[in-house]
């Protein structure tokens, strides 16, 4: 069946893999020659060895973003887990309205960062003018007001992802344990968590990636304020591309970085939780 | 049994207020997008008197001085055309991938579900150099940028879901005369709808919220989606016109929750199908 198949390549590949050079593979090739010359237009790049990338890692700016981004990514991770995977195991209990409060939690994630950013910088600048502060005013508590968008946007998410994995839970396996005798925390530690395992790869894997990318939010809520010090790798990557004349080179030099960091961290999160999934 | 039961109105009472505080902030810019732009920075959380009132003053100026509805115009057409592009194109390059075997469709595969991991601002500033140097500026030409940058994640559900298919139909279908491509848009087509609805969702949700891919590809001067729109009432200088943001915050929000509401079944099932890829 494949030889076919075969003669029809330029119909059923061409459309796809065209548009996939134009938008992924040529500037992600022309990204990293970049990273290694001088330029102002491209046509005029000079190629410099290393020298970019000397001067992002020694960038204090580009430094701070990185240790600000990690922190928030770490919190986010940890608080967008736990509190989707209780609601999670609270809204496959038999209890009233269970749909309805999944439609809610789930909501924010269809409205777009840019958009969740001005809605929570009207609540925050709301409250925090009763202290006398405000967001550009103070880079912890911009790490706040981000930490509880994020949680806003995020939780409802990976809410519906660790549902789908309780419902995938076989009954029989529950009732075994049950009529065993197991303590509420004895079938949660030992059987709902192991078997839950893929479920808590994808969404920790997924909340570190958008953790570390996130862009949007930031610039709408904070962007970066008070200088630069609630700026994260997204956005100071952003800033130095088009907010620093001669610094081009240097900007794509950081994004490789951050490229790779984003999947190295990946990675290695994907590998530490997989090894712990059992074989159903 | 009687304390479980109990049990489970303490939870129901928890999530209500959870809920109930969940829908809150825009419930808050409902409620100033009601006001006059003096009064919204002041005292955000005060319902609007006689005073403070404006009617719909915010959402005319939104849509006649900041071009909201013609926002809203390019934002359906880039999302329709670049979804309807997406799943007809990487659908027949899955199916592709997945029957022919050999290095290249490997090596498709490969490209695909690594294009995945790559974050955004890697490519951002030489994406951009290319979409100018190939004039894809305009709305029209982005949809093709949104097929390349978008592939990634369609190509991968779609060759996950047409392993699952038994090759016996497909070849059924040929013996019976059918081209390949007859095969594909009569046979496998119709039986790829439930992941048509999955990549169409998660792709309609990616590109109606985009902001940075067509800020730094389109035209901005001609063109502007509702991110950009929303970001230069904020960014540009002068004053803020808050009224205007409130009043387009909302208009960018409800249009969502409707659609959201609608179909409500399918983007559930769509993101948790989404979700079985890594």
């Amino acid at each position: 069946m494949g030889k076919n198949i075969k003669k029809y390549w330029a119909l059923f590949l061409i459309p796809t893999m065209g548009a996939f050079a134009i938008g992924f593979v040529i500037p992600f090739l022309l990204g990293i020659y970049l990273s290694f010359c001088e330029f102002r237009t491209v046509t005029d790049s000079q190629f410099v060895g290393l020298a970019n990338y000397i001067k992002a890692l020694s960038d204090t700016v580009f430094q701070h973003s990185f240790f600000y981004t990690a922190a928030f990514a770490l919190v986010t991770v940890i608080v967008i887990n736990v509190a989707a995977f209780a609601l999670a195991v609270a809204l496959t209990k038999k209890l009233r309205g269970t749909n309805i409060f999944r439609t809610i939690f789930f909501m924010p994630n269809l409205i777009g960062g840019i958009v969740l950013g001005y809605i929570w910088q009207l609540i925050f600048s709301g409250i925090l003018s009763q202290w006398n502060t405000a967001l550009n005013l103070d880079a912890g508590v911009g790490f706040v007001g981000l930490v509880i968008l994020v949680c806003w946007q995020q939780i409802g998410y990976m809410m519906i992802i660790y549902i789908a994995g309780l419902q995938s839970i076989p009954q029989e396996v529950m009732e075994a344990v049950e009529i065993d005798g197991a303590s509420a925390w004895n079938k949660l530690t030992r059987v709902t968590l192991p078997m839950m395992m893929p479920s808590i790869t994808i969404c920790t894997f997924l909340s570190v990636t958008n953790g570390f990318k996130l862009f949007d939010q930031n610039l709408a809520l904070t962007a970066g304020e008070p200088a630069k010090m609630s700026e994260m790798m997204a956005l100071n990557i952003y800033n130095t591309f088009y907010g620093r004349v001669g610094w081009e080179g240097v900007g794509q030099a950081k994004a490789v970085i951050f490229f790779i960091i984003v999947v190295g961290i990946g990675l290695i999160q994907l590998r530490s939780t997989r090894e712990r999934e059992v074989q159903q | 049994m009687v304390k479980e039961k109990k049990n489970h109105v303490g939870l129901s009472a928890v999530l209500s207020v959870l809920s109930i505080s969940w829908i809150l902030p825009i419930v808050v810019v409902l409620i100033n997008s009601f006001k006059n732009k003096i009064w919204i920075s002041d005292e955000p959380f005060k319902l609007p008197n006689a005073e403070t009132f404006t009617g719909l003053s915010n959402y005319i100026m939104a849509m006649k001085k900041y071009g909201f509805l013609e926002a809203v115009g390019w934002t359906v057409f880039i999302t329709v055309i670049s979804v309807v592009l997406i799943l007809i194109c990487t659908s027949m390059c899955a199916w592709y991938v997945t029957r022919v075997k050999n290095k290249i469709t490997k090596l498709i595969y490969l490209l695909c579900v690594f294009s995945m991991v790559v974050p955004f601002q890697m490519v951002m500033f030489t994406l951009s150099l290319v979409a100018n140097r190939l004039g894809l500026v305009t709305p029209w030409g982005i949809v093709i940028i949104y097929l390349g940058f978008g592939a990634g994640l369609a190509v991968f559900m779609f060759c996950g879901f047409v392993k699952s298919i038994p090759i016996e139909i497909e070849e059924a279908a040929m013996i019976d005369g059918c081209s390949p491509v007859q095969t594909f848009f009569l046979v496998v087509l119709p039986i790829m709808k439930p992941t048509y609805i999955s990549v169409g969702i998660l792709e309609t949700m990616w590109i109606w919220n985009d902001f940075l891919l067509p800020y730094l590809v389109l035209d901005v001067k001609k063109y502007k989606t509702i991110s950009i729109v929303i970001q230069y009432m904020k960014g540009s200088y002068g004053r803020v016109d808050m009224g205007a943001i409130m009043a387009s915050l909302i208009m960018a929000v409800v249009p969502v929750i409707i659609f959201y509401l609608s179909c409500q079944k399918y983007i559930i099932k769509g993101v948790a199908a989404g979700a079985v890829k890594g």
